[in-house]
């Protein structure tokens, strides 16, 4: 049927080209973590913690803090995962959401700093793959960023002292928390590429059926921070335009869509945890 | 910070032969063949079984399967973050995937699956104290979800002696710098496939202790069994 020219819009679960399969997502999950979230898309299953350690900021940045992403595909995935299995896959990802994530407008790391050009907070972004049901990019995307939204950092206090040293103290108050703001973080929109056609969010069976795909990281306001074509096969300059049109339209969509329920799940008084017990 | 209190009580409240809360869900995974997820107390473990399956050529046996078991802990487990995310793991997680290995291969009836192999992955999110016992718990529950023929239950527990007192199922704050004890039992013939010990014991004391931790693991096993015939009945009473 993928591979049929008069499929008309229609794929083997019965969705059209530009609809995501439903997801599920929570944030909080993990409490030794700064943030967390997991989130599921059908059977692809991430899990994203958040570490806040004070460190050296970048010498091309001295007033921003860092943010350092590692994906770590858990063999409970896949048997390929096994021991060193999944690196390679983890790496292209974590070089993806790194890529994403470098340019100025996606995420202000500037309210990291603690001292300019001598400290900061670096933030590590550790995600953890479980279970692969295709469309691994956009969920890892997705979940990192709910984590960020969930993830909570310290405030200290710097003052400097008449000899020009500084010194940092943390706060008394444990609920005087610094809160990064997530609304141009990117999400990946990735495009796969059926017969000249773009299909979103596909499933493993359909990856399988394709050579090529697009993954395209989006703000909310539609703005591509990056772009990376994945896979053996090619794309036609024309498809790729078109192919960038929707993804910027669908990013914009998901980055809506996931800020207003992270909103709504913020709300909820009194939330109890589930997580994997369901 | 007394970790036991002259009352007898723990820093979370518990007495001394009191285990943490138990949580558990069979079948969290529709990919793999059996999955299971365990808490006990602020120690969370996911635990998946692949198989069984064709074995590998180098792990091909003629008589019987053979159990391949990989121990990871999550770079975000622990209170610190771990420094390597995934990759060739440390010498503690190969020698606890080892020992996982041992511990299974003693109640898994390996004799009815010649030439395959059983994986067994054992992921920890979240490690505060008694890690190992649990992840040995979610391994059986994940075997037993899995449909793989078992001997019995493995059920372990941690423990130790603090002030002549013996406790069991340790958190972190209870385990950093105490001796601590790690047993596994299999109910029903009081066999011990697994006994791991850190730190200084009095000899005197190890009987003693062993009987405790005895009795915590029969305690384990009480609510596993119940959550795995309250999994089998609801999977039944579905189809």
């Amino acid at each position: 049927m993928l591979q049929n020219p008069s499929w008309e819009d229609h794929r083997t679960d019965g969705r059209r080209r530009r609809d995501y399969r439903p997801m599920e997502l929570e944030t909080g999950l993990v409490t030794h973590a700064a943030g967390s979230a997991r989130l599921r898309l059908a059977t692809t299953d991430v899990l994203v913690g958040v570490k806040a350690e004070v460190g050296e900021p970048l010498p091309e940045r001295p007033r921003a803090g860092r943010l350092q992403f590692s994906v770590d595909c858990s063999a409970n995935a896949s048997p390929e995962f096994e021991g060193r299995g999944g690196e390679a896959l983890a790496g292209s990802i974590a070089s993806c959401l790194t890529r994403a994530y470098a340019s100025p407008s996606a995420l202000d790391l500037r309210p990291l700093s603690i001292v300019p050009a001598r400290q900061c907070w670096i933030l590590y972004v550790d995600i953890l793959i479980l279970e692969c049901g295709g469309n691994l990019y956009d969920a890892v995307s997705c979940a990192v960023k709910a984590a960020l939204f969930n993830a909570r950092v310290p405030e200290l206090d710097v003052s400097s002292a008449d000899s020009g040293r500084v010194d940092v103290e943390l706060s008394d108050d444990p609920f005087k928390l610094l809160r990064l703001d997530v609304e141009n973080a990117p999400c990946l929109v990735t495009l796969l590429l059926v017969d000249s056609e773009c299909i979103v969010d596909p499933t493993q069976e359909e990856e399988a059926c394709s050579k090529a795909s697009l993954v395209t990281a989006v703000t909310a306001g539609g703005l591509v921070t990056a772009v990376t074509k994945a896979g053996r096969g090619s794309f036609h300059p024309t498809t790729v335009a078109s192919a960038l049109e929707m993804a910027a339209e669908l990013g914009a969509v998901l980055n809506r869509t996931l800020t207003e329920q992270l909103q709504v799940e913020e709300q909820i008084e009194d939330r109890q945890i589930r997580g994997f017990l369901g | 910070m007394e970790l036991l209190s002259d009352q007898g009580l723990r820093v979370d409240g518990r007495r001394a032969h009191e285990l943490r809360n138990v949580e558990c869900r069979l079948g969290v995974f529709g990919r793999a063949d059996g999955s299971a997820y365990l808490e006990q107390g602020n120690t969370r473990v996911l635990a998946t079984v692949y198989g069984p399956h064709e074995a590998r050529a180098a792990q091909r046996r003629h008589d019987v399967a053979s159990i391949n078991c990989q121990y990871r802990q999550a770079v975000f487990s622990g209170w610190e973050r771990g420094r390597r995310a995934g990759g060739g793991g440390d010498r503690r997680a190969q020698e606890l995937g080892a020992l996982l290995q041992n511990t299974l291969e003693s109640v898994v009836l390996v004799e009815l699956y010649p030439r395959s192999q059983i994986d067994v992955y054992v992921q920890v999110l979240q490690a505060d104290g008694g890690t190992y016992a649990t992840c040995v718990n979610a391994a059986t529950l994940a075997l037993i979800d899995a449909g793989v023929a078992l001997r019995d239950y493995v059920c372990a527990c941690s423990a130790s002696v603090l002030r002549d007192q013996p406790l069991v199922d340790l958190n972190s704050l209870e385990t950093s710098g105490a001796p601590e004890l790690t047993a596994a039992l299999l109910p029903r013939s009081g066999r011990l496939p697994l006994l791991e010990m850190s730190q200084r014991f009095h000899v005197d004391k190890l009987g003693e202790l062993l009987d405790v931790a005895e009795t915590a693991c029969r305690d384990v096993h009480t609510i596993l069994n119940r959550a795995v015939r309250r999994h089998v009945s609801a999977r039944s009473s579905e189809k």
